[in-house]
């Protein structure tokens, strides 16, 4: 049963998928690790990405990537307009904690109803050239469908890894965590900052979703299996902490591929969780946790 | 004592209900009763963790379905009157609530609400995993049709769901009333200064997680007998997660009477809604409203019905 090829090609599609796993915790990295805002309808926009990237193969053949590159500025703007509203309602009067809570989770509901009404439940895929090839290097399989989506993931990672350290705006969205005050001390509006960050943060939905779309068939409940594991990766890799969630999208990608390849895939989503827990019973700060 | 008056008020209330829909003598008032009464007991539950405490729990389907399939289990297992499996379905539930809230609960709130997020997903995979039960194929549950005394089976299950929703509003009125609902209130308002004042918040929280724990699963426990063929994809049913939550939000989490108000509207309204258009619009509108509550009204119907009584009476003063 066991067998070193076996595992050598398990630990590379853990990394894979670990790639896309840290695409889809990239949102909520910034906005649960940085903003405090518990963005749980983050996979919701994900599928609604997924959807959109969709469309636009299924009717103008454009590439998914492509597509969700399209899509960003939608994107980027119904991220503004959601903290907008969350900032005027929840945060001027203090009532983040259930409130707040109970927006988002309307949120989910609403985008995956919709989603439902209009597409129905059907899974949907895409057409792109790379989707069924593959690499091979002696005996590892690298299909380019987890590639390709692993590795633009990592370059969105530099990319706004880059920006939060070198960028006026990106330290002040790291600081707008740390310290409000000062922030409006160095003239900066916390709010107009967070509205940035946020708005950041459901634009990396179309990417992440364009990915998922690549990998998988989607249909429209498929987003609530990502909550468990975006949140374990977010909370594992330590919050607001980006090179510490794409270290431990990789892990939880390792692990869940090795529960898939030696236990059967339908264990697979027990695995975030079993990791979710061991981190907050442990070491609730996370790996890279401040 | 009061607490007392209030349980035989509640129980004469029930019992007028139960001979109403007896008067009726319609099955599907029973079945639609059932279920409306099942979000009464559910939306309490909810409300007296995420309302009196402030700490939400996005996971009351699988407390829901903990108890179901504990049931499944028992039915399969060693067949016993529901009252029983109902009463261990509690203990199983209040017992998970227990360890979920001991995990997570020392941590921030939105910790709390994620935990119980994956822990609907982990469940899940559980039971798809455990043949015993079913696994992903569900499980045959068959009622007997009749009962001693009542008759009919479907009338014994109503009024088994009737009695766990007055026991269930008096708990929450009881907690509301004593000095632990007041433990509770300060945990809600200001954590930090209630530990800081000597309040045993972590103590507090942990009964409040199994309190409500325990009787979403006791909601839970006679379902397989109402459905008779259960699933993990109904036990685990988006509309319980959902509307669990909306309900006491609703009808405001301030007291137990938010939540009740909130169960029967929305209850209400989805079994007509289901019976008219689908049920997907259903989850639907249930998430508008939610959406729509919070930010406009969130103290809920009784908060704005508070308000209302609270502006004509300031109005009537100068006169």
């Amino acid at each position: 049963m066991f067998s070193p090829e076996l595992a050598v090609n398990a630990l590379v599609a853990g990394v894979l998928l670990g790639g896309f796993y840290a695409a889809v915790t990239i949102g909520i990295s910034i906005s649960f690790g940085i903003l405090d805002i518990v963005n749980i309808a983050h996979p919701a926009f994900i599928i609604l990405g997924s959807y959109i990237a969709y469309i636009l193969n299924a009717q103008f053949g454009i590439d998914p990537i492509i597509a969700a590159i399209i899509a960003l500025p939608a994107f980027y703007a119904l991220g503004a307009a959601i903290y907008q509203v969350y900032h005027v309602a929840f945060e001027m009067r203090g009532r983040e904690a259930l409130s707040g809570l109970a927006f988002f989770f309307g949120l989910l509901f609403i985008t995956e109803v919709l989603l439902i009404l209009v597409f129905g439940v059907d899974y949907r895929y895409v057409q792109a050239s790379y989707v069924d090839q593959s690499i091979n290097i002696g005996f590892i399989n690298l299909p380019k469908r987890m590639l390709i989506p692993c590795l633009i993931s990592i370059l969105m990672f530099v990319a706004l890894q880059l920006f939060l350290s070198r960028t006026f705006i990106g330290r002040a969205i790291t600081a707008v965590a740390q310290d409000q005050l000062a922030l409006r001390l160095m003239a900066a509006s916390p709010t107009r900052i967070k509205r940035i960050a946020f708005a950041i943060s459901i634009a990396t939905a179309s990417l992440a979703g364009a990915f998922l779309i690549i990998i998988q068939p989607v249909e429209p409940s498929v987003g609530r299996e990502y909550i468990g594991r975006v949140f374990a990766i977010c909370v594992l890799g330590g919050l607001g902490s980006l090179p510490g969630t794409i270290i431990a999208a990789m892990l939880l990608g390792i692990a869940e591929s090795f529960t898939s390849t030696f236990y059967g895939p339908s264990w697979a989503p027990a695995v975030s969780f079993g990791i979710l827990l061991l981190t907050l019973a442990f070491r609730p700060a996370g790996l890279l946790g401040r | 004592m009061r607490s007392a008056i209030f349980f035989l008020i509640a129980v004469v209330v029930a019992a007028i209900v139960f001979a109403c829909a007896l008067a009726i003598n319609n099955d599907y008032v029973f079945f639609a009763g059932y279920t409306v009464l099942q979000f009464i007991v559910l939306a309490t539950a909810w409300n007296i963790l995420g309302g009196y405490t402030g700490y939400v729990n996005f996971g009351s389907a699988a407390f829901f379905a903990l108890g179901a399939y504990s049931s499944v289990f028992l039915h399969k297992f060693y067949p016993m009157p529901i009252p029983v499996l109902i009463i261990i379905a509690a203990v199983i539930s209040g017992l998970v609530g227990l360890g979920m809230g001991y995990l997570t609960l020392r941590l921030r709130g939105a910790f709390f609400a994620i935990a119980t997020l994956a822990l609907a997903v982990v469940l899940q995979t559980l039971i798809v995993n455990w043949n015993y039960v079913g696994g992903s194929r569900g499980a045959y549950v068959v009622r007997p049709a009749t009962i001693a005394f009542l008759g009919n089976y479907v009338h014994y299950l109503f009024l088994l769901m009737l009695g766990l929703a007055v026991i269930a509003l008096t708990v929450a009125r009881t907690i509301e009333h004593s000095s632990l609902g007041y433990g509770f209130a300060t945990i809600r308002d200001d954590e930090l200064a209630a530990e800081a004042s000597g309040v045993p918040t972590l103590r507090l929280k942990l009964i409040a997680t199994t309190i409500s724990g325990a009787l979403m699963g006791m909601a839970g426990a006679p379902f397989p007998y109402y459905i008779g063929y259960l699933q993990p994809s109904s036990a685990f049913g988006l509309e319980y997660a959902v509307n669990s939550i909306a309900m006491p939000i609703i009808g405001g989490t301030a007291t137990w009477l938010g939540p009740l108000i909130g169960a029967i509207v929305l209850g209400s309204l989805q079994q007509y809604v289901t019976v008219t258009i689908s049920s997907s619009v259903n989850v639907l509108i249930v998430g508008l409203l939610l959406v729509v509550f919070v930010v406009i009204a969130p103290n809920g119907i009784v908060g704005l019905v508070q308000s209302i009584l609270r502006r004509r009476r300031y109005e009537r003063k100068p006169a």
